[in-house]
């Protein structure tokens, strides 16, 4: 069974991939920084879908979930990183600790 | 007991469609010269004013007599005239209509009201001539003649008191005429309260005899009960409220009586005279408190005639009515309102017959009264207040004659006395008047020199009221003191007292020697001797002219008047010299359906009392004559020196003013007082008390609405803005802040899972 892959070893990839990201958004205060994170857990998401339609389910609709993912992914990072350089424009940084303006 | 009504059957009414007029014009001249009379006055002059009374006053008269001449074309027992306008009052078997009825005594009245009403109203165009409220005197005066005419004519209990109380008021506004002198306006006041007094009387009799006839309704089996005169052999029965079951019982369906308490006066009439219905005798039987309750019904009722016509102990008003203007004195004061408690007596003789008791007291009543107004009359020096207290003597005989059983002798009383007291007053006034409004006969006489008609009309009313036969109140008066003298049936109190027509007949004697004293006393120190005036009113010189005979409006009525006091005697010689019975008593027989019993004397009895009554006012006027003709003799004055003391007692009219003022007067403020120290005090307090409570109430409610209240709606607002400050914290503006979140909250319901499973 050593050399051989189970689900888990891909749940335990895509489970560090989230947590990886998280630590990520989390930790870092750069607006592109957090939005690598985010793409990060969502392909930690990506491993598990493709990971559970091949062991449990069968089939392609895991894959092409992964594959709706991804694409909603770079629209994310599309409009996420539009709003960062407006932001930018504005205030001129990215530093998501200074941007707080709307705070009282 | 011995019952003392006639058999007589209902009586049939004649519908008349114009008696309404009789008291409408006078009610339209009121009317036309109390609204617009100002302006026309004004405008037109005072002449439109008087002629717009005046042609009131005569179209009444005139419709009047047209209703007389209708009137003597029926035969006797159908001598009942009657106009129904509308129904005013309809409750269960009580109707009450605006109705006007005219029997042969109404019918009188309304002559006498009417008639010397005119002359009257002819007589104030000259004496008010310089008077600013003209219009208002004319208005007062006719709307007193349709209020007049209300009380005489009115069919049932309720116009006629309708009228009763307008003439009280009229009184009280033409006693009152000149209001801004404080004395006269008392004057009027002091008539309408003590006038109160009596139709208070007057008002629990009528209901006491309402109740009456009530109880005797409902003593009656089956109900409402009709009775029904049977035409076939005078067979009377009683049916209890059938229909008429046959066609001779329709034919005379005008002719049915319910029996029931009732209003009208010819309903109540027709069921106690009719004997059959039996109400009589239930009445006669009727008892309250122990008491008989038609003597208490009868003695109330008079009461009321008390107040109107100024019987003792009610008589204080009318001397002071004096205040008024003197035709007003004249018209209403001495020839028609006064007399109304006569009429009234007369209208309900039935009634009024079958207690003794109530006859005796209107009889003695009557008699006190008019020896005390004769006792007073001797001493006055005011020429008016000598006829006003005459005028309450002569009342007194009218009741003595209604009290008497003498109906027809006490309202013949009553209309001789309106001619010749009217003729009195107006002459007074036309002295007056010539005196410059001076009253105290000491500074009159002599004026028979000046005005020679006012004087020879005053002697004849004088002789007229003194009681010579060849003038019209011997007749009256010797007829009411021959059925005192005759009669035998009056009671006191229950207690039968036949010793009571004899005192009563000495007092009327004494009364008439009084009577004639005082009068020609008056006409002595008014008319001979020196005039002793000279000076107008008020001590300013006279208008450069002395006395003169007064304008022909004036002089026209003194005439008219004294010619009818002359000859008024003709429709009352006594059946002694006729030997048939008086035109009067003859006519007014159908409305005084009672008859006393009377002893028969022998004739040449009742020729001795007559001379005795000529010689009893001969020995008046001789008294008068020798103590004040020309002024002259100075024996009056030696006399009230040696009298002085019963001088100023009776002078001053027994002090009965001042007995009123410390008791009647005092008592009420006494208690008024007390009245308003229990206002002030236990009333006040009571409301305080409720006040404070209420208070405290309020204070109460207010903390509670203070601190609860508002302080819970403030909790939660307060709580909230402190939730909200706390709450601000958490959104610091950093994302990752919000993150932390999340993931907090993530692990929590991760957490959860775990531990519930």
């Amino acid at each position: 069974m050593m050399g051989h892959l189970s689900l888990s070893h891909f749940l335990v990839v895509g489970g560090l991939l989230f947590c990886f990201g998280l630590m990520t958004v989390l930790t870092r205060r750069n607006a592109v920084a957090m939005l690598m994170g985010i793409e990060l857990i969502l392909n930690g998401a990506n491993v598990n879908l493709v990971a559970f339609n091949h062991y449990v389910a069968g089939g392609l609709s895991g894959q092409i979930f992964a594959l709706f993912v991804i694409v909603l992914a770079a629209a994310e990072a599309a409009v996420g990183l539009a709003i960062i350089l407006a932001i930018y424009q504005m205030i001129r940084s990215i530093d998501t600790a200074k941007i707080a303006s709307m705070r009282r | 007991m011995e019952h003392a009504l006639q058999h007589l059957g209902p009586l049939a009414v004649i519908p008349v469609s114009f008696l309404w007029l009789i008291p409408f014009f006078p009610l339209l001249g009121a009317i036309i010269n109390t609204t617009c009379g100002w302006w026309l006055q004004r405008r037109f002059g005072k002449a439109v004013n008087h002629s717009i009374a005046v042609a009131a006053m005569v179209l009444s008269f005139a419709v009047g007599c047209v209703a007389f001449a209708k009137m003597l074309g029926l035969p006797g027992e159908e001598r009942f005239l009657q106009n129904t306008l509308w129904t005013v009052l309809a409750a269960g078997p009580v109707h009450v209509d605006l109705a006007f009825a005219l029997d042969p005594l109404g019918m009188m009245m309304v002559l006498v009201v009417t008639g010397i009403g005119t002359l009257i109203h002819i007589f104030s165009i000259g004496y008010m001539a310089e008077e600013p409220a003209y219009w208002r005197f004319f208005a007062y005066l006719n709307l007193f003649i349709f209020s007049m005419l209300l009380l005489v004519m009115g069919d049932n209990f309720v116009v006629m008191f309708f009228g009763w109380e307008g003439v009280g008021l009229c009184s009280y506004l033409l006693i009152a005429f000149w209001y801004t002198d404080p004395a006269k306006a008392a004057a009027g006041m002091k008539a309408f309260v003590v006038n109160r007094f009596g139709d208070f009387g007057f008002i629990l009799g009528l209901f006491l005899l309402f109740w009456g006839l009530g109880g005797a309704w409902h003593e009656l089996p089956g109900g409402k009960l009709t009775y029904r005169p049977m035409v076939t052999g005078q067979q009377m029965r009683i049916f209890s409220g059938m229909p008429a079951t046959n066609s001779e019982m329709a034919a005379r369906a005008e002719l049915v009586i319910d029996i029931g308490p009732t209003l009208n006066f010819r309903q109540l009439r027709d069921q106690v005279v009719v004997r059959a219905t039996g109400v009589a005798e239930r009445l006669s039987h009727q008892k309250l408190f122990g008491f008989a309750l038609l003597a208490i019904v009868g003695i109330l009722l008079f009461v009321g005639a008390m107040g109107k016509s100024a019987q003792l102990p009610l008589s204080v008003w009318l001397p002071d009515a004096m205040a008024g203007p003197t035709p007003v004195s004249a018209l209403i004061h001495a020839a028609t309102m006064v007399t109304a408690g006569v009429y009234m007596v007369a209208r309900l003789n039935f009634i009024f017959a079958l207690s003794p008791t109530a006859m005796g007291w209107v009889a003695l009543v009557g008699a006190l009264t008019a020896l005390f107004g004769a006792s007073i009359g001797f001493f006055q020096y005011d020429i008016k207040k000598v006829l006003a207290y005459s005028t309450v003597s002569q009342l007194g005989f009218m009741f003595i004659g209604v009290g008497v059983g003498a109906y027809w002798a006490g309202a013949y009383h009553l209309l001789t006395h309106a001619f010749f007291k009217a003729a009195l007053f107006l002459g007074s006034g036309s002295v007056i008047l010539a005196c410059h409004h001076e009253q105290d006969m000491r500074k009159m006489g002599g004026l028979g020199k000046f005005m020679p008609i006012t004087q020879k009309t005053y002697l004849w009313a004088c002789i007229a009221i003194a009681g010579f036969p060849i003038a019209s109140g011997f007749y009256s008066k010797d007829e009411i003191l021959w059925k005192a003298f005759s009669q035998e049936h009056l009671a006191l109190l229950g207690m039968p007292a036949a010793w009571l027509g004899s005192l009563i007949y000495c007092i009327g004697i004494v009364t008439a020697t009084g009577t004639a004293f005082y009068m020609f006393r008056s006409y002595y120190m008014t008319f001979t001797g020196e005039y002793r005036g000279g000076h107008g009113h008020d001590g300013a010189p006279a208008h450069g002219h002395g006395p003169k005979e007064s304008p022909l409006s004036i002089t026209s009525v003194l005439v008219v008047l004294a010619s009818g006091a002359v000859l008024a005697s003709l429709i009352g010689l006594p059946a002694s010299w006729t030997h048939r019975p008086p035109i009067l008593e003859h006519f007014l027989e159908p409305s005084l359906p009672a008859t006393v019993a009377f002893v028969e004397y022998p004739h040449w009895m009742e020729w001795l009392l007559q001379i005795v009554g000529v010689s009893a006012g001969a020995i008046g006027w001789l008294f008068a004559r020798l103590l004040y003709l020309n002024g002259k003799s100075p024996v009056p004055a030696q006399l009230l020196l040696r009298w002085k003391r019963p001088w100023t007692v009776v002078y001053n009219k027994y002090y009965l003013d001042e007995i009123y003022q410390a008791t009647v007067v005092r008592g009420s403020l006494v208690f008024a007082r007390i009245l308003s120290w229990i206002d002030s005090r236990l009333v006040d307090g009571v409301v305080n008390l409720a006040g404070a409570v209420t208070r405290l109430f309020a204070n109460l409610d207010g903390a509670i609405d203070t601190y609860l209240v508002d302080g819970a709606v403030n909790l939660l607002a307060s709580s909230t803005i402190a939730a909200g400050r706390g709450l601000r914290r958490v959104q610091t503006g950093r994302i990752q802040t919000y993150l932390y979140g999340a993931l907090a909250g993530a692990l929590v319901v991760v957490l959860l899972n775990f531990l519930i499973k």
